[in-house]
């Protein structure tokens, strides 16, 4: 049984039909990558995933359980987390506080309310500054950080309540290339515990780090499979050749 | 210049002094770290435990009334402020409060301290906890729209509701209200009453700070940044918005039924949409999102009209708008930002490592 299964999923937005029955089902510890021209339906479809969106039609299935009709924060308690295409950390907070905001999202009122869980929880904060090569910078506003650092402590932030399924809208979007090589290094360790769907323009990128491949045209999946199947895929070849 | 001017320059420390200046002590606290609030509420709370003994009577009940008004303000400012709630409607908690402590008196002859406030309290959170229900609990995130419509047209409906209902008094409100009472004792304007607001408001505002200080209140900086994300991360986030808005209700209930008590009546205003717009004001004059701000805000903008109504009677609220707009438009976080950074504002809620394993050096906390 997938992690998680998404079947026949429409959305229409008035006139404009953005996913026509696009699918997508992901293993666990699999890193999946979503591709396709621009407007075929990528973010749409993450967007349906998370919850930002309900589809018009179709159906989510995440652990056993049909989400379609689940809340953000119903699908974030049951293991899903999400990392925006445009970044929204909180800019004034410091990091420290952006990655402790993320850690608490599930605690009781009453452990918010005295406090008991900070204490607790300062390791692990610092753990994920750490890993995402942020500690130093622990105590600034996240608003002072450059766009690449954002980036990651939003996929600390992301990754803070350990889910089992982490959905990235590009990570890499605005990186120089050295930022993108560190992203990669950054989200290989996570692939004991996570699941990864990563929607990116930077094919290399994707080819690196992905184990399959979904992709998207127009609203429809064109194709799905391992790196190497999708990459002798000839219709493939031909919507990026028909872009390029 | 009255006395009570002097109480209100000593609170904001430095109102008059140019921009420039403030800008510079500004930084100059950035740079060396250290904690300008905890100095303004200590010069606050000097200034009003002072105040009864330079002021002249009738300034005396003016001040009881500015500090009633401060209580309210705190209560909008944590719905607005902290929780990034547009409530246009907080007088409905405070009116009917006031209303219904006033019937309590009229109807019950009951006026017991340790019966009317808690009272008040009650009827304000009720309120709040129904309409913040109704208004944020839907099942998806209600719009800012639509939040502060249904708060305004809760505040209207009440004050028409009040005004053509006989039961209350009608267009004239409940007239002579008995004087609260402890015992044998009866609270009548004056200094007696001052301190006792006083003291219900220094409880209040240190509750507010524990509220605000907590992880809750790092909840909540997450809400009012960007309520979506933190949705995402699993916060459930409309009933974090519709606790602090009853939250917010039982507090304006509080001032609310002080309020009535203080004045000797109620009438339909006091519910309606005038003082639901006057409590915006002083949150955003005085700076929202820090609670001395709040409290400062109520002092300065009804210190203001005092003065100018007695001394320009005709122009007096062309001015004070003027004000407003000013303050408003060049220092969108309200008064307070002259001497508060914006670091100090939102505050850290969780403490530096070294900090931790030294506990006499100062902890680094969130602005309240």
């Amino acid at each position: 049984m997938p992690l998680l299964e998404a079947a026949g999923i429409k959305k229409i937005f008035g006139k404009l039909t953005a996913l026509d029955g696009a699918a997508l089902t992901v293993g666990e510890n699999e890193f999946h990558g979503l591709i396709g021209p621009n407007g075929s339906g990528k973010s749409t479809l993450m967007k349906c995933i998370a919850g930002a969106e309900v589809p018009t039609q179709g159906k989510v299935s995440f652990v056993n359980t049909d989400i379609t009709a689940f809340t953000p924060t119903e699908r974030a308690r049951a293991g899903m987390s999400l990392k925006f295409q445009i970044t929204s950390v909180l800019p004034t907070l410091t990091l420290y506080d952006n990655i402790l905001l993320a850690l608490q999202a599930q605690s009781s009122l009453f452990d918010l309310l005295f406090s008991r869980t900070r204490g607790a929880l300062h390791d692990q904060v610092m753990t994920m500054l750490t890993q995402f090569r942020l500690a130093d910078r622990a105590f600034d506003a996240a608003a002072a950080l450059s766009h690449g650092q954002q980036q990651w402590l939003e996929i600390a932030m992301a990754l803070a309540g350990k889910p089992k399924l982490l959905l990235l809208d590009e990570p890499t979007g605005g990186m120089s290339l050295e930022e993108r090589r560190v992203t990669g290094e950054l989200l290989q360790p996570i692939k004991k515990h996570c699941s990864l769907v990563i929607v990116e323009h930077d094919l290399d990128f994707i080819r690196d780090i992905c184990d399959r491949l979904t992709v998207l045209d127009q609203g429809k999946v064109l194709a799905s499979g391992t790196v190497s199947e999708i990459q002798a895929n000839k219709s493939v070849q031909e919507i990026y050749l028909r872009r390029a | 210049m009255p006395k009570s001017m002097s109480v209100v320059r000593e609170a904001i420390a430095g109102d008059e002094a140019d921009d420039a200046m403030a800008e510079r002590a500004a930084a100059v606290q950035v740079a060396a770290g250290r904690n300008v609030l905890p100095i303004v509420e200590g010069v606050v709370l000097v200034a009003a435990l002072l105040a009864p003994l330079v002021l002249q009577d009738y300034l005396t009940v003016f001040a009881t009334r500015v500090i009633i008004l401060a209580l309210f303000a705190l209560s909008f400012d944590l719905v607005w402020g902290y929780a990034g709630i547009m409530s246009f409607g907080q007088a409905l908690f405070f009116g009917s409060a006031g209303y219904g402590v006033a019937l309590l008196a009229r109807d019950l002859d009951i006026t017991n301290i340790f019966l009317v406030l808690p009272a008040g309290t009650i009827i304000g959170l009720t309120f709040a906890l129904l309409l913040g229900g109704f208004l944020l609990l839907g099942r998806h995130p209600s719009s800012v729209i639509f939040v502060s419509l249904g708060t305004l047209t809760g505040s209207y409906a009440a004050d028409r509701l009040a005004r053509g209902w006989y039961y209350l008094g009608g267009q004239n409100g409940i007239p002579s209200i008995a004087p609260m009472t402890l015992g044998g004792y009866e609270f009548s304007e004056g200094p007696a009453f001052y301190y006792l607001v006083l003291g219900i408001l220094v409880v209040v505002y240190l509750l507010c700070r524990f509220l605000v200080r907590s992880q809750f209140g790092l909840a909540l900086a997450g809400l009012r940044e960007n309520e979506q994300r933190i949705a995402f991360f699993g916060y459930k986030a409309q009933h974090l918005k519709a606790i602090i808005f009853t939250i917010g209700g039982a507090i304006a209930g509080l001032a609310g039924s002080l309020y009535a008590f203080h004045e000797g009546f109620v009438w339909p205003n006091m519910v309606g949409v005038v003082v639901s717009t006057q409590v915006v004001l002083y949150v955003l004059f005085g700076g929202s999102g820090t609670l001395i701000g709040a409290v400062i805000g109520a002092v300065i903008v009804e210190g203001v009209s005092f003065w100018l109504s007695d001394n320009y009677r005709d122009i007096w609220p062309i001015i004070l708008g003027v004000l407003l707009l000013l303050v408003i438009l060049f220092r969108p976080l309200g008064l307070i930002s002259f001497v508060l950074g914006e670091r100090e504002r939102v505050g850290s809620f969780g403490a530096k490592p070294n900090e931790n394993k030294k506990p006499g050096k100062e902890k680094r906390n969130a602005a309240p």
